[in-house]
Order: C-alpha cells, then structure tokens, then sequence
C-alpha cells in the first residue's frame, strides 16, 4: 500500500489540473468557432437558418448538460461510432460552449445600431464585408467582457466530464479520495484549484466591465 | 451500422421516471424557496450590513460561483461527514443546490437593489418609514421587479445542474435514465427521453414563472 501525504495528493491534483484546462481551452476554441459560425448564419436573417439556430440555442441551453455527455457518450457508440471520453468531452462542450457563445455574441452584434449597417451597404459593401469591416469590430469591443465571464462557466462545466470517465481535476479527486479515504481535504483542495482558475477569469471579466461603462459614461 | 430505435419497452417503468421527476422537482422548488430567501437576506446584508459581514458574503459568494456544483456536492457529501457532519443523500443535495442557488441570488438581488435610485429610500424615510419598512417596501419589490429574469434563468440553470445529484444516488431524472438502460440496455431511448423531458420541464417553467412574475410585479416594472 502506498502511502500518500497531503502533499503528494496536492501535487496529484495540480498535474490533474492541467486537463482542466487543456480541455477547457479546447472547448472554448472549437465553441467558439462553431459559436462563430451559427452567429454569421443567425444575423444573416434568413428565417428558416435563424429558427434553426434559435432550436439550436434553446436545445442545449434547456437540456442538462449531463445528459447530452450520455447522449453523445452512450448514444453514438449504437450508431456504430467509436467514443472516447475524450471525443464524447470534446464535441459535447463544444456544442454546449457554442450555443452560450452564440446567444452571447448575438446581442452584443444587436447592440450595434442598425444605421451602421445601411452606412456599408451605403459605401457599397455586400453583406459579408458590412459584418467583417463595420459591425464585428464594434461588437467585438461589447463582446469581450461577458465572454470572458462565460469563460468560467465552461471551465466548471469540464468537471462533469469527470462522469463518463474523463480524468481531469473531479475524477483524479475522486480516484485519491478512493484510495486514500479522506474526502475533506482532498475535495477542499479542488475547489480551491478550481478557485485559482476561474476567479483570475471572473475578475477580469469585471475589470473589463468597469473599463466599458466608464467609456460610456 | 444501422441502428433502430424502440420507445416500447420504457412504458414499463413509468412509475420510476414520474418519481424522479417529482424528486427533480421537489429538490428545484426546495432550493428555490430556500435560495430566495436567503439570498434576499444576504443581498440586503451586502449592501446595508456592517463591513466585516459584507466581506463574509463577498467571500462566500466568490467561493461558490468560481467552483463547480459538483464539487460543491461531493464536498457536502463525502467531505462535511469528517466533521461529524453527516447527511443523507437527499440532505446533502438540497443543502449543496441551496447553497448554490444562494450565491448566484445574493448577487442578482444585490445588482437589483443597486439599480434602484437613492431617491427612493430617502422619499421613504422623509414619509416616516424606518430603514427596514423603506426596504421590504419600496426598495425590494423594484429590485425584484428588474431582477426577476435573471433570478428565473438561475433556477432554471440551477434545475438542469441538478442532473448531477443522480451521481450520489439521488433518485432524479437523471437517475431514472441510468436505471433504465440498466435493465433493457436501450441507452440511447432512454436518455433521449429523459433529456425530452427536461427541456419540457424548461420551457413550462419558464412560460409559468414569466406568467407568475408579470401579475406579481405588474406595473412595478420601470
């Protein structure tokens, strides 16, 4: 039997905590990008693409997200697809991520005035290059804030993972508290790892809150 | 590989998903009341309270919204019996969804409150209402009244993250689904319908709590 101390459970959980990240930075990424894609299909405005991205949004919105891991992990082997917790992980939080990222992004295009459309199509533009050159980039500056906010929803939404055999920060846990029967500092120390990953996100994302109502004022 | 569904086989175990969902619920309404409450409290405390106990709240709040509810679950669970604490599976459920709802309500109705203009509290006091008459009376219910969405969407979030108590023997939703494939291996039937009925559960929440909110606070909107 090996012995552990709470140092070694400590270090366990911080190299543990490296696939937190990996895979919060995965499914922030490839989200983001289908994120990116719906939005430029939802305010291009035709209604039958809008209503399906609206379904889209309310689909993985309304469900939990547990249940679309089990879905994607138990499902998919049936059709006769070999799943990984690591391809279940992945193509799971990046439609999660992807349907927050969308709404997220879709207000802040909104919140650009309507005139600075017409403005490009005024000027000449078509449709893609109005969106690129004129209403993007002002959205962008509306947009940075609460998607880094949102990034702390998507690193806690990598622990349920954890449940269809993921081994990240909440499994590992899990695997030592099994082992070495001390479930309070070892969940203790979990929380404050993920602690020290999303409050550095929550206050910047307030920072970046504070910069943009004094430049409004 | 060509799979076929069959629905046939779950009209067996009725009786096992409608008691999860009177457990998913149960434990949603619990947490909300709760919740509500103690964030309403705790939100009047940050903002009126004295300093070391709006650091208290700040840190408590902080805590909890930087940590996953899993986490937070397992912690109740399998960590708070080591202090003697020891609480059943229902228990530590209903305590970790109230404490987290809890957190995410103090800052909701805090924001609320914020956005109430100062001149309301000072009409009151020069109408003679003492400081807790001019806040359960003019300064909270305009407080809800702008807050009330996003107090409803954190139950709804709240709701759907309760999926994870099925993993310490909850008999939810979510744990009906893994009873089910269980026994007749259909897997994907079954969490097809689970997760169904979960965004049924959404949405009818949503249409009743709007529907709720807009006679409750009808003409208190500004």
């Amino acid at each position: 039997m090996i012995e552990f101390s709470l140092w070694d459970i400590a270090f366990d959980l911080a190299l543990a905590a490296r696939w937190t990240i990996l895979l919060s930075l995965i499914a922030f990424v490839c989200g983001g990008a289908v994120g990116l894609l719906l939005l430029v299909i939802r305010v291009s405005g035709n209604g039958w693409v809008a209503l399906f991205v609206n379904l889209y949004v309310e689909l993985f919105q309304g469900t939990p997200l547990l249940m679309q891991l089990f879905l994607v992990f138990f499902g998919l082997p049936l059709l006769g697809v070999e799943v990984s917790p690591w391809l279940a992980a992945t193509v799971t939080l990046t439609l999660y991520t992807s349907a927050y990222l969308v709404e997220i992004w879709r207000g802040c295009v909104e919140a650009v005035p309507h005139g600075q459309w017409s403005a490009g199509a005024s000027l000449g533009m078509r449709y893609p290059q109005q969106l690129r050159h004129i209403i993007l980039p002002q959205a962008l500056q509306v947009a940075v804030a609460p998607t880094v906010g949102f990034l702390v929803q998507v690193v806690k939404s990598t622990a349920l993972t954890s449940i269809i055999g993921f081994v990240e920060l909440t499994k590992t846990s899990s695997i030592l508290t099994n082992a070495t029967f001390r479930p309070f500092p070892i969940y203790g120390m979990v929380a404050l790892l993920y602690f020290a990953m999303c409050f550095p996100l929550t206050w910047y994302a307030r920072q970046l809150e504070k910069k943009q109502t004094a430049r409004q004022r | 590989m060509s799979y076929t569904f069959d629905f046939s086989d779950l009209g067996v175990y009725t009786e096992v998903l409608v008691h999860g969902l009177v457990v998913t619920l149960g434990l949603t309404a619990a947490s909300t009341a709760a919740g509500a409450v103690l964030g309403i409290v705790g939100a009047a405390l940050a903002s009126a309270g004295p300093r070391w106990v709006r650091g208290l709240i700040a840190t408590y709040v902080e805590l909890i919204r930087n940590t996953p509810f899993i986490v937070q679950l397992f912690f109740v669970f399998f960590g708070l019996p080591s202090l003697g604490v020891r609480l059943d599976e229902m228990q530590a459920a209903l305590l970790a969804m109230t404490v987290n709802l809890t957190a995410y309500a103090i800052e909701i109705v805090r924001a609320g409150i914020d956005s109430v203009s100062r001149g309301q509290s000072q009409a009151a006091s020069a109408l003679g209402l003492t400081r807790t008459q001019a806040f359960l009376h003019v300064v909270l219910p305009q407080a809800l009244a702008t807050v009330f969405p996003a107090l409803l969407s954190q139950v709804l979030i709240v709701m759907l993250g309760s999926a994870v108590v099925s993993q310490i023997s909850v008999p939810d939703l979510t744990y009906a689904a893994n009873f089910i494939q269980s026994r007749n291996f259909r897997s994907f039937e079954s969490y097809i319908m689970i997760t169904a009925i979960y965004l049924i559960l959404a949405i009818i929440l949503r249409r009743l709590m709007n529907v709720c909110g807009r006679s409750l606070f009808s003409g208190r909107r500004r």
